[in-house]
């Protein structure tokens, strides 16, 4: 046979410099196997303090099964409309990767009218209807199926959703214009907003910039005029300290959370916002 | 020889090549090896035949456009919105096919605990397709990390030649503790904890949707790698590469070795990520003419570019019976 013999190992007493070698490996992939570790385990901190509390795209699952679901693909970005779908960064630890929509600067408008984002998502994160042994908090699932006021003509009105994101609500009273009784003229979110939504008035199925159609009102009612669901918000009369009679946005039951309220609230910063995760009587 | 996939799935686990006996050299085998003894060969010539002779990166070269093909097409589908493969490296559509990454599908599935079918699909036809093609055939060919950290160990190799630096080794089971490690906290935490650090993840996200924070982690791997470790990620943390392994024990398209081409000179291992796949190529140690390399090969076709004598090649199995 040909196979080359070693020389065996000179039993001179002094430490074998290739056993040394060897313990110093095994010494250093221990270490390396503890700092990944570690570094990989980093990634709870953000998802356990709530670090920026994120709203999720439509028919996102818990926010828990969410974040083990996701797959940090990006394919709702890639579908969405209106781009309102971003993915976080590593600052959120776990989440890096995961989808959200910031509301104040695109708002998911439902322009898709499908909600194309749940049609994309590979592994149910996002879902039309929930597995049956899946958590639903109580108040996120809308009482009856959301009705699309742009599609409200349709043989089929409805938006295939059954549960909310988060919901509406008037965080600055004072600020609204309504309240004050003022109207609005111009660009809701000024000319260098870069946000988009649809307008059926304009065209049925492409979105445009926010900038392009400019309002003329005499009372401010922005947020009711514009939401893309039926009877999720509508101006209720109210009498303010000083007994005047005055006009404020008053959120309902149907609100899915869909944030365009709190994109085109022309005051800054908005007097409604979206509460992220939020069910109704919560 | 079933003894012969047993042995590649435990040397990609992490142990050392193991030599054969006696009596498993074939009678074939151990005439070349014979012969090769009594061969007196002049090095020096060989070198310099070997250097006129090496074909310049030829499958580097087809490798690198297909690994950029690929992860610009990500890019363009999304920016120029032709479709045509939409999604990341993670899980994406190819022309409305589900595509998953069989290592993120699996984290997802020990997070989550429930498959839904787009899931399963996505996942059986990218199982498939790399078993066709090779299991770790994804690292070298797909990757975008992959390509990146090639390029940080010619800077890694020209500074241990300049003797700047030393390079420092693990031990390759690292990575199996690894797989095996992410997999449980996936089980326990329901996070997909190795998603957060992976950087394959994280290059084919930037690539396709802009840069981040998370390049940083990407950008501190590399900096380990050049001046640390050569490839440390891929040789000894990636659960992706040892995911692709296993799909790859079976597969028909890997390297050959062929005893009687080989001059022993050992270029091939100097360029290879995993050089332990090529232990077969030591003088006296190959106990057959002709034999596959082991599952952990990346099929990247650098040890082919660079052997002077055409002892390793491309085989597809079964491929010449039928031609």
């Amino acid at each position: 046979m040909t196979i080359e013999k070693k020389p065996a190992v000179p039993g001179n007493g002094v430490v074998n410099k290739r056993k040394l070698e060897e313990r110093r490996r095994f010494l250093r992939s221990i270490i390396l196997g503890a700092a990944v570790l570690g570094i990989s385990t980093l990634g709870y901190i953000p998802v356990a303090s709530g670090w920026r509390m994120r709203m999720r795209p439509p028919g996102a699952l818990e926010e828990s099964d969410f974040l083990s679901s996701c797959i940090k693909c990006g394919q709702c970005v890639q579908v969405c409309p209106v781009q309102a779908i971003k993915l976080d960064d590593i600052d959120h630890g776990f989440g890096v990767g995961v989808p959200y929509i910031d509301s104040r600067s695109q708002a998911c408008d439902f322009s898709c009218d499908a909600v194309q984002c749940i049609l994309a998502c590979p592994t149910g994160s996002l879902v039309y209807k929930k597995p049956v042994f899946m958590p639903t908090r109580s108040g996120m699932r809308v009482a009856n199926p959301p009705i699309l006021i742009a599609k409200e003509k349709d043989p089929e009105p409805t938006l295939n959703i059954k549960e909310r994101t988060g919901l509406a609500r008037l965080a600055r009273p004072d600020a609204c214009l309504a309240v004050q009784g003022k109207g609005f003229k111009g660009q809701a979110r000024g000319a260098d907003f870069k946000g988009r939504m649809r307008f059926v008035e304009v065209d049925r199925w492409k979105p445009i910039p926010l900038r392009d159609h400019p309002f003329d009102l005499e009372l401010c009612d922005l947020c009711v005029r514009t939401c893309p669901i039926k009877g999720a918000i509508s101006l209720q009369p109210v009498v303010d300290k000083d007994g005047n009679k005055r006009m404020t946005p008053t959120v309902h039951e149907p609100c899915l959370g869909c944030g365009v309220c709190e994109m085109i609230c022309p005051v800054e910063s908005a007097a409604i916002v979206v509460d992220a995760r939020k069910g109704w009587g919560a | 020889m079933a003894n012969k996939y047993w042995e590649s799935v435990r040397v990609m686990l992490g142990a050392a090549p193991r030599k054969s006996l006696p009596a498993e050299y074939t009678e074939e085998a151990k005439t070349i090896h014979f012969y090769k003894k009594s061969e007196k060969l002049d090095f020096e010539a060989l070198r310099v035949e070997a250097h006129e002779h090496q074909k310049k990166g030829v499958w580097l070269k087809r490798r690198w456009i297909t690994l950029l093909v690929i992860n610009l097409l990500f890019t363009a589908s999304f920016w120029l919105d032709i479709q045509i493969l939409e999604g990341a490296l993670t899980a994406s559509r190819f022309l409305g096919f589900h595509l998953i990454d069989l290592n993120s599908a699996l984290q997802v599935m020990l997070a989550h605990k429930h498959i839904i079918v787009n899931l399963f699909i996505g996942t059986g036809t990218v199982f498939v397709l790399w078993l066709l093609v090779g299991g770790r055939t994804f690292c070298s060919w797909a990757c975008p990390y992959h390509f990146l950290a090639e390029n940080a160990e010619r800077l890694h190799v020209y500074l241990v030649q300049k003797k700047k630096i030393s390079d420092h080794t693990f031990h390759r089971g690292v990575r199996t503790v690894f797989w095996v490690l992410f997999a449980l906290m996936a089980i326990i935490t329901g996070y997909t904890v190795f998603e957060t650090i992976s950087p394959v993840g994280i290059v084919s996200r930037a690539l396709i949707y802009g840069p981040g924070l998370a390049l940083g982690w990407v950008v501190l791997l590399l900096l380990f790698e050049v001046f640390y470790s050569r490839r440390a990620w891929c040789r000894y943390v990636c659960p992706i590469g040892l995911t692709y392994g296993f799909v790859g024990v079976f597969s028909p398209l890997h390297v050959t070795y062929k005893l009687a081409n080989c001059h022993h000179e050992g270029e091939c291992k100097k360029v290879c990520e995993v050089p332990h796949v090529l232990d077969c190529v030591i003088k006296g140690r190959a106990p057959t003419a002709q034999l596959d390399i082991g599952a952990d090969c990346t099929r990247c076709g650098m040890c082919i570019d660079v052997c002077p004598s055409g002892a390793l090649s491309f085989e597809v199995k079964g491929l010449r019976k039928i031609m």
